[in-house]
């Protein structure tokens, strides 16, 4: 009992800290690395600690302090409340996502089975989707709240915007449900222990719809109407400030790391390696014993995952700094008259395929 | 335990709910509707119905509730204060009249319900209670009809809003 609980605690300590505490900071610096190698610049250089700038990486600290001691500033006739609710539940969806994604198989040690995912929920798949349509409100009341037109404008387009793409995000992840019959992400990450039966292969049409529909999910370029800084000023977080406009920036970069784990889980085999069964990694670290074999195997399955999570978000941040800002008509026009079609096809397709194979 | 966990849930869907009829602002009217769908969401959990937990949160917290909040948006409804078309309703007499009727029945029906004891919850529930598969099974055979129904009402609400949208336009 005591160590369940603590094998559990292990794993929200670690689930969260990767995410909150590593990927969270780091990004921002990748994101100006990024943008700044693309358009052949030297990027963000300038923090440093007694002369040391570690490639600009003390930038993340900077901006923490930075953001910490600015002023909170609350627009008059703003809604007190709604205003400082709405950082948090914009931020809160993002990180609890998290407790349903699997970043390892399962692995006997020493006597004890562990199952790298906080809590394997039936309903898994489902529930990620629930809970990434709750962090909408977020957004929708940021804007509302600030008593400001250009964030109302913003908070409306999100509103839309994020409608129009759960649709096509809900439709593929039916595809995905019908190839492997579940919606335990552990099992569909264990279903794609064959390379062949990566979910990218099977659903190749569903892939790049979903990665499309997540993106526009996060608000990104292109996808960024909602903040658009030519026309909206900064869209839904004109208004905010400190480290409520630092949450909200979180939100969209623990967002990134959400999609990237779970494209990697849906698509992309989750932990596995390509080629390469569990079973002849395993017997390669046999002189280790089994427990020891098994341990071994969970830090490379660990890493394997994360590594697809990070070529996953520096895919997201390339696609980012190349294209321009779609219009807000346009966006409306590949959601609903491109994606959702495509997406009812891809289903129908996949159930004519499924019927035929068996 | 259960119970530990029953009753606050229950006060604070109890509480937003309340607070969706008193609020002043349609907002503060629609956030405390999705406040206690959630609450609703954790009642259906402690009931080992987490499918259905799910589709509460995907369906009303997630889809139609941000609908409202774009209506109410899009209208920009204000307070009682500043808008008075807002509190029209509350002289509306045969809407109070007839919403009278439905609080009456339903308070009915819910006593009938409590009396029958038919309420006790079964010793052991079977394994595969509450999972989509279980819910999808029971759906397409002992309750096919309802269903397609249901899904028949639905499609034809859907093309009359849009024949009457588009009378609008024209």
């Amino acid at each position: 009992m005591i160590l369940e609980l603590a094998i559990t605690l292990v794993k929200i300590f670690f689930i969260i800290g990767v995410t909150v505490a590593f990927f969270a900071p780091i990004l921002t610096w990748v994101e100006r690395k990024q943008s700044a190698i693309m358009q052949d610049r030297v990027g963000a250089n300038r923090a440093d600690i007694l002369g040391f700038t570690a490639l600009g990486l003390f930038h993340a600290i900077a901006d923490a302090l930075k953001m910490f001691t600015k002023e909170d500033f609350i627009p008059q006739g703003a809604n007190k409340i709604l205003h400082t609710l709405s950082p948090i539940v914009a931020v809160v969806p993002a990180i609890l996502t998290f407790a349903v994604i699997p970043f390892g198989g399962q692995y006997e040690l020493w006597g004890e089975s562990v199952n790298l995912v906080v809590s394997d929920l039936d309903v898994g798949l489902l529930f990620v989707f629930a809970i990434a349509s709750l962090a909408t409100y977020g957004y929708v009341i940021a804007g509302w709240a600030s008593n400001n037109n250009w964030s109302l404008l913003g908070s409306m387009r999100t509103a839309s915007q994020m409608i129009s793409y759960e649709v096509t995000m809900g439709l593929t992840i039916i595809g995905v449900l019908m190839v492997y019959g579940t919606m335990k992400l552990t099992e569909i990450g264990a279903a794609q222990e064959d390379f062949l039966n990566w979910g990218f292969f099977l659903q190749p049409l569903g892939f790049f719809m979903f990665l499309a529909a997540s993106i526009a999910e996060n608000k990104r370029v292109p996808f960024d109407a909602p903040e658009a800084e030519s026309e909206l000023v900064a869209g839904y977080f004109t208004e905010y400030s400190g480290l409520k406009f630092g949450m909200f920036l979180m939100a969209e970069f623990i967002e990134m790391v959400t999609i990237g784990a779970i494209v990697t889980i849906l698509f992309f085999g989750a932990w596995h390696i390509p080629f390469l069964p569990t079973a002849t990694l395993l017997s390669w670290f046999d002189f280790l014993g089994t427990s020891g074999a098994n341990l071994v195997v969970m830090f490379i399955n660990v890493a394997v995952f994360f590594a697809k999570v990070v070529f996953f978000i520096w895919f997201q941040m390339t696609i980012r700094w190349t294209l321009p800002r779609f219009r807000y008509d346009q966006i409306m026009k590949l959601g609903w008259k491109i994606l959702l079609p495509l997406s009812l096809a891809n289903i129908l397709v996949t159930g004519l395929v499924i019927l035929a194979v068996h | 335990m259960e119970l530990l966990i029953f009753y606050p849930l229950a006060g604070l869907c109890v509480a937003f709910a309340l607070g969706v009829v008193i609020n002043n602002s349609p907002v503060g009217s629609a956030m405390s509707l999705i406040a206690m769908m959630l609450g609703l969401a954790g009642i259906f959990v402690l009931q080992q119905a987490h499918f259905i937990a799910v589709l509460q949160i995907i369906i009303y917290a997630g889809a139609i509730m941000v609908l409202f909040m774009f209506v109410i948006m899009l209208l920009n409804l204000k307070g009682s204060g500043e808008d008075a078309s807002w509190r029209s309703r509350d002289k509306n007499l045969l809407m109070t009249v007839l919403s009278g009727f439905l609080v009456a029945g339903l308070l009915y029906k819910i006593l009938c319900v409590l009396n029958s004891g038919e309420f006790d919850s079964p010793a052991s529930l079977p394994e595969n209670f509450g999972t989509a598969r279980e819910v999808g099974t029971i759906l397409f055979t002992e309750f096919v009809l309802p269903f397609e129904v249901a899904s028949i009402l639905l499609l034809v609400a859907m093309i009359g809003a849009v024949v009457l949208a588009k009378n609008k336009v024209d």
